[in-house]
Protein backbone atom coordinates (compact mmCIF):
# COMPACT_ATOMS: atom_id res chain seq x y z
CA UNK A 1 0.00 0.00 0.00
CA UNK A 2 1.47 3.31 -1.04
CA UNK A 3 1.34 6.10 1.50
CA UNK A 4 1.31 9.69 0.21
CA UNK A 5 4.56 11.48 0.94
CA UNK A 6 3.09 14.25 3.07
CA UNK A 7 1.74 11.66 5.50
CA UNK A 8 5.11 10.06 6.09
CA UNK A 9 6.50 12.82 8.25
CA UNK A 10 9.91 14.47 7.96
CA UNK A 11 12.51 12.05 6.61
CA UNK A 12 15.46 14.26 7.48
CA UNK A 13 16.08 17.13 9.83
CA UNK A 14 16.35 20.30 7.80
CA UNK A 15 17.74 23.26 9.68
CA UNK A 16 18.62 26.13 7.41
CA UNK A 17 18.02 29.80 7.02
CA UNK A 18 15.04 31.19 5.15
CA UNK A 19 14.79 30.14 1.51
CA UNK A 20 16.14 32.66 -0.96
CA UNK A 21 13.48 33.18 -3.61
CA UNK A 22 15.51 35.46 -5.84
CA UNK A 23 18.51 37.70 -5.42
CA UNK A 24 19.57 40.83 -7.25
CA UNK A 25 22.57 43.11 -7.16
CA UNK A 26 22.54 46.79 -6.27
CA UNK A 27 25.88 48.65 -6.28
CA UNK A 28 27.77 45.40 -5.94
CA UNK A 29 25.75 44.31 -2.90
CA UNK A 30 23.80 41.11 -3.26
CA UNK A 31 20.30 41.59 -1.90
CA UNK A 32 18.45 38.39 -1.17
CA UNK A 33 14.71 38.39 -1.55
CA UNK A 34 13.88 35.70 1.01
CA UNK A 35 10.91 33.80 2.34
CA UNK A 36 10.99 36.08 5.36
CA UNK A 37 10.21 39.16 3.28
CA UNK A 38 7.11 37.52 1.80
CA UNK A 39 5.93 36.34 5.21
CA UNK A 40 6.57 39.78 6.68
CA UNK A 41 4.31 41.36 4.08
CA UNK A 42 1.64 38.77 4.86
CA UNK A 43 1.93 39.55 8.57
CA UNK A 44 1.74 43.27 7.87
CA UNK A 45 -1.35 42.77 5.73
CA UNK A 46 -2.99 40.74 8.50
CA UNK A 47 -2.21 43.38 11.13
CA UNK A 48 -3.42 46.25 8.94
CA UNK A 49 -6.56 44.33 8.04
CA UNK A 50 -7.23 43.62 11.71
CA UNK A 51 -6.68 47.26 12.64
CA UNK A 52 -9.00 48.49 9.90
CA UNK A 53 -11.61 45.89 10.82
CA UNK A 54 -11.51 46.80 14.53
CA UNK A 55 -11.68 50.55 14.05
CA UNK A 56 -14.53 50.81 11.56
CA UNK A 57 -17.65 52.74 12.64
CA UNK A 58 -16.21 54.17 15.84
CA UNK A 59 -18.88 55.71 18.04
CA UNK A 60 -18.96 57.53 21.36
CA UNK A 61 -22.14 55.90 22.69
CA UNK A 62 -23.58 52.45 22.24
CA UNK A 63 -20.29 50.95 21.12
CA UNK A 64 -19.99 47.65 19.28
CA UNK A 65 -18.10 44.62 20.58
CA UNK A 66 -15.42 45.27 17.98
CA UNK A 67 -14.82 48.76 19.27
CA UNK A 68 -14.68 47.49 22.84
CA UNK A 69 -11.89 45.08 21.88
CA UNK A 70 -9.97 47.83 20.09
CA UNK A 71 -10.36 50.21 23.02
CA UNK A 72 -9.24 47.55 25.47
CA UNK A 73 -6.07 46.84 23.48
CA UNK A 74 -5.19 50.51 23.06
CA UNK A 75 -5.87 51.21 26.72
CA UNK A 76 -3.76 48.26 27.88
CA UNK A 77 -0.73 49.26 25.83
CA UNK A 78 -1.09 52.94 26.78
CA UNK A 79 -1.23 52.03 30.47
CA UNK A 80 1.83 49.81 30.09
CA UNK A 81 3.79 52.59 28.42
CA UNK A 82 2.67 55.14 31.01
CA UNK A 83 3.59 52.88 33.91
CA UNK A 84 6.99 51.94 32.52
CA UNK A 85 8.18 55.07 30.74
CA UNK A 86 6.28 57.88 32.40
CA UNK A 87 3.91 60.42 30.91
CA UNK A 88 6.54 62.27 28.85
CA UNK A 89 7.19 59.27 26.62
CA UNK A 90 3.56 58.49 25.76
CA UNK A 91 4.38 59.46 22.17
CA UNK A 92 6.25 56.17 21.84
CA UNK A 93 3.05 54.14 22.30
CA UNK A 94 2.40 53.54 18.56
CA UNK A 95 5.96 52.29 18.02
CA UNK A 96 5.78 49.97 21.03
CA UNK A 97 2.38 48.64 19.97
CA UNK A 98 3.62 48.06 16.41
CA UNK A 99 6.66 46.09 17.53
CA UNK A 100 4.50 44.06 19.91
CA UNK A 101 1.90 43.15 17.28
CA UNK A 102 4.52 42.44 14.64
CA UNK A 103 6.52 40.24 16.98
CA UNK A 104 3.49 38.26 18.18
CA UNK A 105 1.97 37.71 14.73
CA UNK A 106 5.39 37.09 13.21
CA UNK A 107 6.09 34.36 15.75
CA UNK A 108 2.62 32.85 15.81
CA UNK A 109 2.74 32.33 12.04
CA UNK A 110 4.81 29.24 12.89
CA UNK A 111 1.62 27.63 14.21
CA UNK A 112 0.40 27.49 10.61
CA UNK A 113 3.46 25.50 9.59
CA UNK A 114 5.14 28.50 8.03
CA UNK A 115 8.56 29.75 9.02
CA UNK A 116 8.41 32.22 11.89
CA UNK A 117 9.42 35.71 10.77
CA UNK A 118 11.27 36.19 14.05
CA UNK A 119 13.52 33.17 13.50
CA UNK A 120 15.40 35.26 10.94
CA UNK A 121 18.10 37.22 12.70
CA UNK A 122 18.05 40.16 10.28
CA UNK A 123 14.46 40.98 11.25
CA UNK A 124 15.31 41.22 14.93
CA UNK A 125 18.49 43.14 14.19
CA UNK A 126 16.43 45.68 12.25
CA UNK A 127 14.03 46.19 15.13
CA UNK A 128 16.91 46.46 17.57
CA UNK A 129 18.60 48.99 15.28
CA UNK A 130 15.44 51.12 15.25
CA UNK A 131 15.38 50.96 19.05
CA UNK A 132 19.06 51.93 19.13
CA UNK A 133 18.37 54.96 16.95
CA UNK A 134 15.50 55.97 19.23
CA UNK A 135 17.71 55.60 22.32
CA UNK A 136 20.41 57.75 20.76
CA UNK A 137 17.86 60.32 19.57
CA UNK A 138 16.36 60.54 23.07
CA UNK A 139 19.81 61.02 24.58
CA UNK A 140 20.65 63.81 22.11
CA UNK A 141 17.25 65.42 22.58
CA UNK A 142 17.61 65.70 26.35
CA UNK A 143 21.35 66.21 26.66
CA UNK A 144 22.41 67.82 23.39
CA UNK A 145 25.15 66.47 21.15
CA UNK A 146 27.81 67.57 23.63
CA UNK A 147 26.05 65.88 26.50
CA UNK A 148 25.64 62.71 24.45
CA UNK A 149 29.33 62.56 23.55
CA UNK A 150 30.30 63.46 27.12
CA UNK A 151 28.22 60.54 28.37
CA UNK A 152 30.76 58.16 26.88
CA UNK A 153 33.47 59.41 29.26
CA UNK A 154 31.29 58.86 32.30
CA UNK A 155 32.43 58.52 35.10
CA UNK A 156 36.12 58.73 34.02
CA UNK A 157 37.60 59.05 30.50
CA UNK A 158 39.35 55.67 30.82
CA UNK A 159 35.91 54.02 30.57
CA UNK A 160 35.47 55.17 26.95
CA UNK A 161 36.01 51.77 25.24
CA UNK A 162 33.79 49.99 27.76
CA UNK A 163 31.04 52.56 27.30
CA UNK A 164 31.16 52.24 23.51
CA UNK A 165 31.07 48.47 23.84
CA UNK A 166 28.07 48.55 26.16
CA UNK A 167 26.30 50.95 23.78
CA UNK A 168 26.71 48.48 20.92
CA UNK A 169 25.92 45.49 23.11
CA UNK A 170 22.45 46.79 24.00
CA UNK A 171 20.73 46.26 20.62
CA UNK A 172 22.81 43.18 19.81
CA UNK A 173 21.79 41.47 23.03
CA UNK A 174 18.13 42.38 22.51
CA UNK A 175 18.13 40.95 19.00
CA UNK A 176 20.08 37.83 19.94
CA UNK A 177 17.78 37.09 22.88
CA UNK A 178 14.61 37.19 20.80
CA UNK A 179 16.22 35.30 17.91
CA UNK A 180 17.76 32.65 20.16
CA UNK A 181 14.51 31.90 21.91
CA UNK A 182 12.39 31.59 18.78
CA UNK A 183 14.97 29.82 16.62
CA UNK A 184 15.95 27.47 19.46
CA UNK A 185 12.30 26.66 20.10
CA UNK A 186 11.63 25.91 16.44
CA UNK A 187 14.71 23.67 16.23
CA UNK A 188 13.63 21.77 19.33
CA UNK A 189 10.15 21.32 17.83
CA UNK A 190 11.74 20.10 14.60
CA UNK A 191 13.84 17.60 16.55
CA UNK A 192 10.74 16.36 18.41
CA UNK A 193 8.80 15.81 15.17
CA UNK A 194 11.77 14.11 13.55
CA UNK A 195 12.40 11.90 16.56
CA UNK A 196 8.76 10.86 16.91
CA UNK A 197 8.59 10.06 13.20
CA UNK A 198 11.69 7.91 13.43
CA UNK A 199 10.26 6.21 16.53
CA UNK A 200 6.98 5.36 14.84
CA UNK A 201 8.81 4.03 11.78
CA UNK A 202 10.87 1.91 14.16
CA UNK A 203 7.78 0.22 15.61
CA UNK A 204 6.57 -0.50 12.06
CA UNK A 205 3.90 2.18 11.78
CA UNK A 206 3.57 3.34 8.19
CA UNK A 207 1.95 6.64 9.16
CA UNK A 208 3.74 8.39 12.07
CA UNK A 209 0.79 8.43 14.45
CA UNK A 210 3.02 9.27 17.41
CA UNK A 211 3.50 12.81 16.07
CA UNK A 212 -0.17 13.51 16.76
CA UNK A 213 -0.84 15.05 20.14
CA UNK A 214 2.48 14.62 21.93
CA UNK A 215 4.23 17.65 20.37
CA UNK A 216 1.22 19.84 21.15
CA UNK A 217 2.20 19.97 24.80
CA UNK A 218 5.69 21.19 23.93
CA UNK A 219 4.31 23.51 21.28
CA UNK A 220 2.27 25.21 23.98
CA UNK A 221 5.49 26.34 25.60
CA UNK A 222 7.83 26.77 22.64
CA UNK A 223 5.33 28.37 20.28
CA UNK A 224 2.68 30.11 22.36
CA UNK A 225 4.21 31.02 25.73
CA UNK A 226 7.67 31.80 24.46
CA UNK A 227 6.33 33.96 21.61
CA UNK A 228 4.23 36.12 23.89
CA UNK A 229 7.01 36.29 26.45
CA UNK A 230 9.66 37.34 23.96
CA UNK A 231 7.42 39.99 22.38
CA UNK A 232 6.63 41.35 25.83
CA UNK A 233 10.27 41.31 26.91
CA UNK A 234 11.38 43.00 23.70
CA UNK A 235 9.00 45.92 24.17
CA UNK A 236 9.73 46.09 27.92
CA UNK A 237 13.46 46.39 27.26
CA UNK A 238 12.82 48.94 24.50
CA UNK A 239 10.77 51.04 26.89
CA UNK A 240 13.24 50.74 29.75
CA UNK A 241 16.23 51.67 27.60
CA UNK A 242 14.49 54.62 25.94
CA UNK A 243 13.16 56.03 29.18
CA UNK A 244 16.56 55.59 30.84
CA UNK A 245 18.10 57.66 28.05
CA UNK A 246 16.14 60.72 29.15
CA UNK A 247 16.19 62.38 32.57
CA UNK A 248 14.02 60.88 35.28
CA UNK A 249 10.38 61.91 35.52
CA UNK A 250 10.77 64.01 38.67
CA UNK A 251 13.67 65.98 37.25
CA UNK A 252 11.69 66.93 34.17
CA UNK A 253 8.60 68.11 36.04
CA UNK A 254 10.34 70.46 38.43
CA UNK B 1 34.40 10.82 5.20
CA UNK B 2 37.99 11.97 5.48
CA UNK B 3 39.64 11.52 8.85
CA UNK B 4 40.48 15.24 9.42
CA UNK B 5 36.92 16.19 8.56
CA UNK B 6 35.58 13.61 10.98
CA UNK B 7 37.84 14.96 13.72
CA UNK B 8 36.57 18.50 13.05
CA UNK B 9 32.95 17.32 13.17
CA UNK B 10 33.54 15.46 16.42
CA UNK B 11 35.22 18.53 17.86
CA UNK B 12 32.28 20.70 16.80
CA UNK B 13 29.82 18.35 18.46
CA UNK B 14 31.81 18.24 21.70
CA UNK B 15 32.17 22.02 21.55
CA UNK B 16 28.41 22.44 21.13
CA UNK B 17 27.84 20.29 24.19
CA UNK B 18 30.37 22.27 26.18
CA UNK B 19 28.79 25.55 25.05
CA UNK B 20 25.49 24.47 26.57
CA UNK B 21 27.14 24.39 30.02
CA UNK B 22 26.30 28.10 29.81
CA UNK B 23 22.74 27.02 30.62
CA UNK B 24 23.64 26.38 34.25
CA UNK B 25 24.13 30.04 35.13
CA UNK B 26 20.78 31.39 33.91
CA UNK B 27 19.04 28.37 35.46
CA UNK B 28 20.36 29.14 38.91
CA UNK B 29 19.91 32.88 38.49
CA UNK B 30 16.35 32.72 37.21
CA UNK B 31 15.34 30.22 39.86
CA UNK B 32 16.67 32.55 42.52
CA UNK B 33 14.88 35.55 40.97
CA UNK B 34 11.55 33.72 40.72
CA UNK B 35 11.88 32.48 44.30
CA UNK B 36 12.46 36.00 45.53
CA UNK B 37 9.53 37.25 43.43
CA UNK B 38 7.28 34.63 45.07
CA UNK B 39 8.40 35.85 48.48
CA UNK B 40 7.72 39.44 47.50
CA UNK B 41 4.23 38.60 46.22
CA UNK B 42 3.47 36.62 49.38
CA UNK B 43 4.47 39.61 51.46
CA UNK B 44 2.67 42.19 49.31
CA UNK B 45 0.01 40.59 47.10
CA UNK B 46 -1.17 44.00 45.87
CA UNK B 47 2.17 44.60 44.15
CA UNK B 48 2.06 41.34 42.22
CA UNK B 49 1.68 43.02 38.82
CA UNK B 50 4.77 45.18 39.14
CA UNK B 51 6.78 42.36 40.73
CA UNK B 52 5.88 39.89 37.98
CA UNK B 53 6.72 42.37 35.23
CA UNK B 54 10.07 43.26 36.75
CA UNK B 55 10.83 39.59 37.33
CA UNK B 56 10.18 38.66 33.71
CA UNK B 57 12.41 41.43 32.41
CA UNK B 58 15.12 40.46 34.88
CA UNK B 59 14.81 36.82 33.87
CA UNK B 60 15.12 37.81 30.21
CA UNK B 61 18.28 39.76 30.87
CA UNK B 62 19.73 36.95 32.98
CA UNK B 63 18.86 34.52 30.23
CA UNK B 64 21.02 36.21 27.59
CA UNK B 65 24.23 34.40 28.56
CA UNK B 66 22.43 31.09 28.16
CA UNK B 67 21.09 32.22 24.80
CA UNK B 68 24.61 33.12 23.66
CA UNK B 69 25.68 29.58 24.53
CA UNK B 70 22.70 28.18 22.64
CA UNK B 71 23.52 30.24 19.54
CA UNK B 72 27.15 29.08 19.60
CA UNK B 73 25.96 25.48 19.93
CA UNK B 74 23.52 25.88 17.03
CA UNK B 75 26.22 27.43 14.86
CA UNK B 76 28.60 24.58 15.63
CA UNK B 77 26.06 21.86 14.94
CA UNK B 78 24.16 23.19 11.93
CA UNK B 79 26.46 25.65 10.17
CA UNK B 80 29.69 23.68 10.77
CA UNK B 81 31.94 26.76 10.42
CA UNK B 82 35.21 24.81 10.62
CA UNK B 83 34.65 22.22 7.93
Amino acid sequence: MAIPEFLQGPSELDVSGPKVITSFKIFGLTINFTETVVLEWIVMAVIIGLAVFLTRNLRVRNISKRQAVAEMAVEAITNLVRDTMGKRFLGFTPYIATIFCFSIFGSLISLLGLRAVTSDFSVLLTWAAITFILITATKIRYGGIGGYLKGFTDPIPVMLPINILSEVATPTAMALRHFGNIAGGSIIMGLVYYGLTALSHMIRLQVPILTVGIPAVLSLYFDLFSDFMQAFIFIMLTMVFISNAGPSDDAAET
Amino acid sequence: MEIPEAIVLAGSAVGAGLAMIAGIGPGIGEGYAVGKACEAIARQPEASGAVTRTMFVGCAVAESTGIYGLIIALLLIFLKPFT
